[in-house]
């Protein structure tokens, strides 16, 4: 039987026993691509940290690459959104880069020559070797955002959860994000990416609509129609392939 | 004096280990509350005629619970808690104090120290516990240093965050429970944060901070020994004044460096 990246069977998940979204139901399959688009607060960052392991389940079941969150280490990377520490850490970005293979290698293992290939590797994707001796907390945002990405490249998982990934990165920054993404997808790992980019979205396999609530599960052409994306977002708008349209932005309140 | 000198690097080396990871995790509120909140335990254990470190140790414990306790269950921030525990603590050390007429020769033991009257058995208990915190810090180094990165990096990586901040408290308060004998509960704290804090101007990896923090940690002692004999001040203020000076004349000169970077 081939094993589904993710499962969720009328999950409801959110924080304190709270819950943000109710009654999922969502099979995705090995190597594909999701995206998780919604306005702030519709449960994108939720769905990812209870994948992750980090907020427990608070009703159905929620299983991901076969087993329940938090289980498999060594498969799964994630990509947080915020690191509050990051503005104070001094610490060399390379040694942020290097934790990723932390798991790999246990609490003694020794770093192979391997190790320091991918941890190098994973730096130079995201073009920030020139920043390898740099301490984190004298990096600029988007520079913070390669080094992070690179972090959570370096752990060389099959599945990637990406919180917001392009968040504060430039032009040059967004292009070698969508770089990555081809690369990832190449090699079939499996993605989930919460964004607000309905660019960054329309390369992923399929789009999940949140707004507290799933409004729509497809592929990016079924998915953007401009009844789902009123609902999503409050906006009267038109999903042209990769951009979105705005014909009125007069934003709904009950979107607040 | 050999005792005090003794003592003096041990207590530098257990700050400079615990220190670091303290100044890496942002902890240094709860590193000072830790090392006041000892004085209830201190105080019980010289009313009742028990050993000073068992009381610490119980303190300490208590500390450390009452903060886990009071975050987790109330939506009050850490250093909201941390405070509460640690004035509470701080006042039933007063209170236990108060309650005797015969304290005050013990008590300012207590609070500055007694390098000079560090015994062999003394420096055998601070050397195993200091073999032990360099142990756990060699063998716990991964999970720490992730935990300093990020709460969720650790868990997501299979390391509990609970699990680790709190061997993570458990080492800041070995270190406290350690030293108070040698520095005093009031001067230990400057002991865990001046020489690493000095560390992280001068490297970027956990290894050599640690070093470089032991190192300041130990000139200060002899240093501050030798200002004390000469001038015939308390031990535990001077080591803990060169310390705090060493922090600023680094700091100082990194400034400087940095500026000729900037403009060069």
């Amino acid at each position: 039987m081939v094993e589904h990246a993710i499962t969720l069977k009328e999950a409801s998940i959110g924080y304190d026993g709270r819950s943000v979204l109710s009654g999922l139901n969502l099979t995705l399959p090995q190597g594909a691509s999701l995206a998780l688009v919604g306005s702030n607060g519709s449960g994108k960052s939720t769905l990812l940290k209870t994948l992750a392991g980090l907020l427990p389940t608070i009703k159905g079941s929620v299983e991901i690459l076969g087993d329940k969150p938090g289980r498999q280490p060594l498969r799964i990377s994630y990509h947080c959104q915020f690191h509050p520490n990051s503005f104070l850490l001094p610490l060399q970005s390379i040694d942020v880069v290097r934790m990723a293979r932390f798991p790999v290698r246990g609490l003694l293992g020794r770093f192979t020559k391997e190790d320091e290939n991918i941890v190098r590797e994973s730096l130079a994707y995201m073009n920030a070797l020139e920043l390898s001796e740099k301490p984190v907390n004298a990096l600029s945002g988007g520079q913070k955002q390669r080094v992070f990405l690179s972090h959570t490249l370096a752990r060389k998982a099959d599945l990637l959860l990406l919180d917001e990934p392009t968040a504060g990165l430039d032009v040059y920054g967004a292009e070698l994000y969508e770089k990555l993404i081809l690369r990832l997808k190449h090699e079939g790992k499996t993605l989930l990416v919460a964004t607000h980019s309905i660019r960054e979205a329309s390369q992923c396999d399929y789009v999940l609509l949140l707004a507290s609530r799933v409004v729509a599960f497809g592929t990016p052409a079924q998915v953007m129609t401009p009844a789902n994306l009123l609902d999503t977002f409050g906006l009267v708008a038109q999903f042209s392939g990769t951009d979105l349209l705005i014909m009125d932005n007069h934003y709904r309140s009950d979107h607040a | 004096m050999l005792n005090a000198m003794a003592a003096g690097t041990l207590v530098a080396i257990a700050c400079g280990i615990a220190g670091t990871f303290m100044v890496l995790r942002g902890l240094a509120f709860l590193g000072d509350a830790l090392a006041h909140g000892v004085h209830p335990g201190v105080a019980s254990a010289l009313l009742w005629g028990f050993p000073g470190f068992v009381g610490a140790s119980l303190s300490s414990l208590a500390m450390i619970a009452g903060i886990t306790w009071v975050t987790k269950k109330s939506r009050l921030s850490a250093d909201t808690a941390i405070g509460l525990l640690f004035v509470g603590m701080l006042a039933l050390g007063v209170v236990i104090v108060s309650h005797s007429q015969s304290f005050s020769g013990d008590l300012v033991k207590v609070l500055f120290g007694q390098f000079l009257g560090i015994s062999s058995f003394d420096l055998v208990i601070q050397s195993s516990v200091t073999l032990l915190l360099a142990v756990m810090a060699f063998v716990l180094r991964r999970p720490f240093l992730l935990l300093c990165f990020s709460e969720e990096q650790a868990q997501v990586s299979g390391y509990s965050a609970k699990l680790f901040h709190f061997l993570l408290l458990v080492m800041i308060a070995m270190t406290v429970i350690v030293s108070f004998q040698t520095v005093g509960t009031l001067l230990v704290f400057g002991m865990l944060l001046a020489p690493a804090a000095t560390s992280t101007f001068l490297s970027r990896q956990l290894g050599s901070m640690m070093m470089i923090a032991s190192g300041f940690g130990t000139l200060s002692v002899y240093a501050g020994l030798l200002l004390s004999y000469h001038f015939n001040l308390s031990a535990g203020g001077c080591v803990v004044l060169v310390a705090v000076g060493i922090f600023f004349i680094v700091f100082l000169f990194s400034q400087r460096s940095r500026q000729e970077h900037f403009h060069g």
